[in-house]
């Protein structure tokens, strides 16, 4: 690489800006097919091509899902079965101390719970959120990706100089184009 | 919503094509941030916020007093504030059912009345879950329901339902709200971005955690609500049958049998889509919504009601059935008590109220005037409460002891408890419309791409 070549600081990327969803789409593809490979795309609604374009890695939601559900689900027995049989059983007329049945309600209950909170968590935390702030936030158009308007936006890559991803975002025709620093 | 194509028999040009982005977005959103307060909204939340103030001071004279200020007593130590209870709780099923059940079956017109449909879950199972510990005798001990190592070295009793009931509430009440705030925290973000003061921005801002809308969030995004409306359909199915389940397990006569669970369930939805028209068509109306909330989605909650109306009937029916089939005497007592006796006015009403009006909804025309709607949802309303009422105390008043036989006989107190736990209801959703979106606004923006992929095709 050119030590001497312009732009070679260090940058977020590059953003576009477009008013289709088909236009985000068709741009993302030419950006795959120069070699890019760390893109990001912003839209205001979930655009289902969008996640086939943008090979959105295997999901792990499912799986915390799943655990968090199970945990509740063991947990939630075990519980019962510790509180009622061995840390405070009850002789009630000779009745079986794990009367399983009768806890089942709680154990279905915070199965749900857990699931619940692990998916919602699980989500926003594979997401990096909270973060209330990021460097696409200092472009003020940026706002419109929660409005009307669909946002590219090329990382920095090591095989990419800032003055080539930036024409090469020109070509694909955007409103409006940026270097987010 | 969902990684599934769309129904197109369901969502083909659903809004009308003026609607872009830009101005559905600016629409909803300008509801929150731009409009300003007129007299109608300060009329009415002057008087709402008014009845709850008064039902705070009537729980305060409560909890110095005692339940000794309602008409409750033995036998019928249940009155008025189970009944409530249940009503309430019963009133916040339709919102979880909209938003997962009908997420689930695909059916897309639900887009723009989910979200205050979960507002109105969520505010009708908060005031639910006050009754039970206003109810109690030492309400300050109500925590003693929660398992906690304490150092009585007490656990609850896990076969108790009351010990259920509170877990099945306190886990409907948390995972919707996680649902609804999921469903808000793109919409949150647009009012982020939209909004000009500083204090608002802060606000909006803190509560949208940052969301970008970037591609792969979505993909999670749109997995884990997905996920979640799975498990809260069936959290819908079970957590009125917990509460039913209070009573079926008691061996009183009208409470001791198995119909109560999907009785409760089916009565849940018939009085919880009667309460989303209550509010639905007063929304449209003042917030000039009928774009979004229209005739067809009216159309489609009165169906619903229709349906659910003849669950509730069936249960009635099966309930008559089945006190005489089991030939126990106090069992048949009961029905025959409830027809003809103390109580039997009110009994009558309900059939009325539940049964009888609600079949004017045969006819299409019913079913698309506003004005019929509205007046039905609330005799629907009505009856339901009168339904709990009966169930709860005509049950209570007449069982196995004639010697201990009573009468209730609510008091002022018992009816401004009632009466304010509307007004705090009121108030709530009043607050709602004015500080968060009623309309889900990314999924508004995702019928206008739908819409205009449905017309160019």
């Amino acid at each position: 690489m050119n030590p001497h070549k312009r732009g070679n600081h260090s940058m977020y990327g590059v953003l576009a800006k477009f008013s289709a969803p088909e236009e985000l789409v068709a741009a993302v593809q030419r950006a795959r097919q120069a070699g890019y490979t760390n893109i990001e795309a912003y839209t205001p609604f979930p655009v289902q091509e969008l996640a086939v374009v943008i090979h959105t890695e295997k999901s792990y939601v499912p799986l915390l899902t799943l655990l968090g559900g199970i945990i509740g689900c063991v947990g939630g027995f075990g519980m019962q079965w510790y509180t009622a049989t061995i840390d405070y059983p009850l002789n009630i007329g000779g009745r079986p101390l794990l009367s399983w049945p009768s806890f089942i309600p709680i154990t279905f209950e915070l199965t749900i719970l857990g699931a619940s909170l692990a998916a919602v968590i699980g989500m926003l935390l594979l997401n990096g959120l909270p973060r209330l702030n990021h460097p696409l936030f200092q472009i003020h158009e940026f706002e419109l990706a929660s409005r009307n308007s669909f946002f590219l936006c090329l990382r920095q890559q090591s095989q990419f100089d800032t003055q080539t991803m930036i024409e090469f975002v020109n070509s694909l025709q955007p409103r409006q184009s940026w270097e987010v620093p | 919503m969902n990684p599934l194509p769309p129904d197109n028999s369901n969502s083909s040009a659903e809004l009308p094509a003026h609607w872009s982005y830009t101005t559905i977005s600016d629409k909803i959103s300008d509801l929150v941030l731009r409009r300003r307060n007129r007299w109608p909204w300060l009329i009415a939340f002057g008087c709402a916020f008014t009845v709850m103030l008064v039902f705070f001071g009537a729980c305060i004279y409560l909890f110095k007093t005692g339940v000794g200020i309602w008409g409750v007593n033995i036998p019928v130590a249940w009155g008025f504030a189970i009944s409530n209870f249940v009503w309430w709780i019963g009133i916040g099923h339709a919102g979880t059912f909209i938003s997962a059940v009908l997420l689930l079956l695909r059916q897309r017109w639900r887009g723009s009345i989910n979200r205050f449909a979960e507002a109105m879950t969520l505010f009708a199972a908060g005031i639910a879950g006050i009754f039970p510990i206003l109810h109690l005798g030492r309400p300050w001990f109500f925590y003693w329901l929660i398992p906690y190592p304490d150092v009585m070295n007490l656990w609850p009793q896990w076969r108790s339902p009351l010990v259920w009931d509170i877990f099945a509430i306190s886990t409907y009440l948390i995972v919707s709200l996680l649902f609804w705030y999921m469903g808000l925290i793109p919409d949150l973000a647009t009012l982020r971005d939209r909004a000009k003061s500083r204090s608002k921005q802060l606000i909006y801002g803190l509560f949208a955690l940052g969301w970008r809308g970037e591609a792969r969030h979505w993909a999670r995004y749109e997995k884990a609500y997905l996920l979640i409306a799975g498990l809260a359909t069936a959290l819908v199915v079970s957590v009125h049958s917990v509460v039913s389940l209070d009573f079926a397990i008691g061996n009183t006569p009208g409470y001791h049998s198995t119909l109560f669970p999907p009785y409760f369930v089916a009565g849940a939805l018939f009085s919880g889509f009667a309460m989303v028209l209550t509010i639905a068509i007063p929304l449209r109306h003042f917030f000039a919504l009928h774009d979004f909330i229209t005739v067809r989605h009216l159309e489609n909650a009165a169906k619903i009601l229709l349906a659910t109306g003849w669950l509730v009937a069936y249960g009635y029916a099966a309930e008559i059935f089945m006190a005489y089939y089991s030939g126990e005497q106090f069992e048949m007592y009961e029905v025959h008590d409830r027809m003809t006796g103390a109580y039997s006015p009110l009994f009558w009403t309900l059939l009325v109220c539940n049964v009888l009006v609600p079949q004017i909804l045969w006819w299409r025309k019913a079913r698309r005037s506003v004005v019929v709607l509205f007046i039905m949802s609330l005799f629907v309303n009505l009856g339901m409460w009168l339904e709990r009422f009966v169930i709860v105390v005509s049950s209570l008043h007449r069982d196995f002891l004639p010697s201990s036989w009573g009468i209730f006989i609510p008091t002022r107190w018992d009816w401004i408890h009632f009466v304010g736990s509307i007004g705090m209801f009121i108030a709530l959703f009043l607050l709602f419309v004015r500080l968060l979106p009623a309309i889900s606004i990314f999924e508004m923006r995702e019928q206008v791409h739908e819409s205009s992929q449905a017309r160019k095709s």
